[in-house]
């Protein structure tokens, strides 16, 4: 296999676009497609600092990368989940990128606000990735907001997003459709602009450019994502995109322009404002501090029973 | 050859010399869901791992 720009020997084969790239080109077309991507989508601009969630796995250092090559001003943004040693190595590679880059970063440990991701589950019998999402959301809308960013970046890549557009579509997910987009604007003070700059790019190249670019990232798994219904999804896609390459891109890219403008129209009222924290919510108390309450009144019951 | 799958840290071998296609094959592998590294190098499909190599196969793919 020969390189698509330079006719050297191609280290990474970009199926999807049935292209391949020997190590220094594919450095430079993956820069240019998230490039492309900020500028198409207008997800921020030059003079905005951009937050960048980091859970010190190969996407997230990734984007965080390259928005540093291409000269945006970034600030970090990493949760201590608490979930044992995964935890602690992630938190060790996210906190190693940004002292080795001297880039700003803020951590958040859940266990010293009383909210580690196993006591989360524990307490309330949902699964451990359901409260993992609220919880996440939660902060990072929270943290986002109180650093008085404009924007917050994720590293969802091109198989996270069919994957979860799959499960919207099985489960005709109307309201999850209307704001399945790489850029959600605010709907309420307290949010800021939340933008995917790896939208186009499948999980292999993003593992691929970590590769390349040497980055230090967690290889492990989350303890608690085996089984979880995105791996699912994710096979289910990759079966078909092995028989018919670039199905991923296509069932995204076609949804983008088709089916969303569609699904964006039928969109519910925006949020008010959570009575007990403030922070946007559908009902009268957000989803996360409706979590807290459950567990607070779990734990308050278990230490009851203990006594008596 | 030598094949070290991440993040399972399991170790196996093949016998013989394989293209990294036909190995994957073997595995049961989809392209695609994994990066075959040998030394400091990425391969292709199309590229031939030797029988005294040692490679690491590391899914990339993650359930978040
Ligand atoms: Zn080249
Ligand atoms: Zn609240």
């Amino acid at each position: 296999m020969k390189c698509k720009r330079c006719k050297a020997a191609a280290e990474v084969h970009v199926r999807q676009h049935s292209s391949a790239f020997c190590r220094a080109c594919f450095v430079v077309y993956f820069q240019r497609q998230v490039e492309r991507a900020i500028h198409k989508q207008h997800m921020f601009s030059a003079d905005e600092e951009v937050m960048v969630a980091v859970s010190g796995g190969k996407d997230s250092l990734a984007l965080w990368d390259v928005l540093q090559v291409l000269g945006y001003r970034t600030v970090g943004l990493h949760l201590a989940l608490g979930i044992g040693g995964y935890s602690t190595a992630s938190t060790t590679r996210t906190e190693a990128f940004a002292t080795e880059r001297g880039l700003p970063l803020v951590v958040v440990h859940l266990e010293e606000e009383g909210c580690a991701i196993p006591q989360l589950a524990g307490f309330t019998n949902r699964p451990a990735c359901a409260a993992c999402g609220i919880a996440k959301r939660y902060y990072f809308d929270k943290l986002a907001f109180e650093r008085g960013v404009s924007v917050l970046a994720t590293g969802h890549n091109l198989d996270d997003e069919a994957a979860r557009l799959l499960g919207n579509v099985l489960r005709w997910q109307v309201d999850h459709l209307a704001k399945q987009h790489p850029v959600l604007l605010p709907t309420h003070k307290r949010f800021v602009r939340k933008v995917k700059p790896l939208f186009r790019l499948s999980e292999y190249e993003t593992a691929a450019y970590a590769f390349v670019r040497k980055i230090d990232y967690e290889v492990d798994e989350c303890p608690n994502s085996s089984g979880a219904t995105q791996l699912v999804y994710k096979d289910a896609l990759n079966r078909i995109e092995a028989v018919m390459p670039g199905t991923k891109q296509n069932f995204l890219q076609d949804f983008l322009r088709l089916g969303y403008p569609v699904f964006a129209r039928s969109v519910d009222s925006p949020p008010n404002s959570c009575s007990q924290c403030g922070m946007p919510a559908f009902a009268e108390v957000c989803s996360f501090c409706s979590l807290r309450r459950e567990v607070d009144s779990k734990r308050a019951r278990r230490a009851t029973a203990r006594r008596t | 050859m030598l094949i070290t799958l991440l993040p399972q840290r399991r170790q196996l071998e093949i016998s013989g010399r394989h293209r990294v296609a036909e190995v994957l094959r073997q595995l049961n592998l989809l392209p695609g869901t994994v990066m075959v590294i040998r030394g400091d190098e990425l391969l292709t499909d199309r590229a031939i791992v030797e029988a005294e190599d040692s490679i690491e196969i590391r899914n990339v793919i993650s359930g978040g």
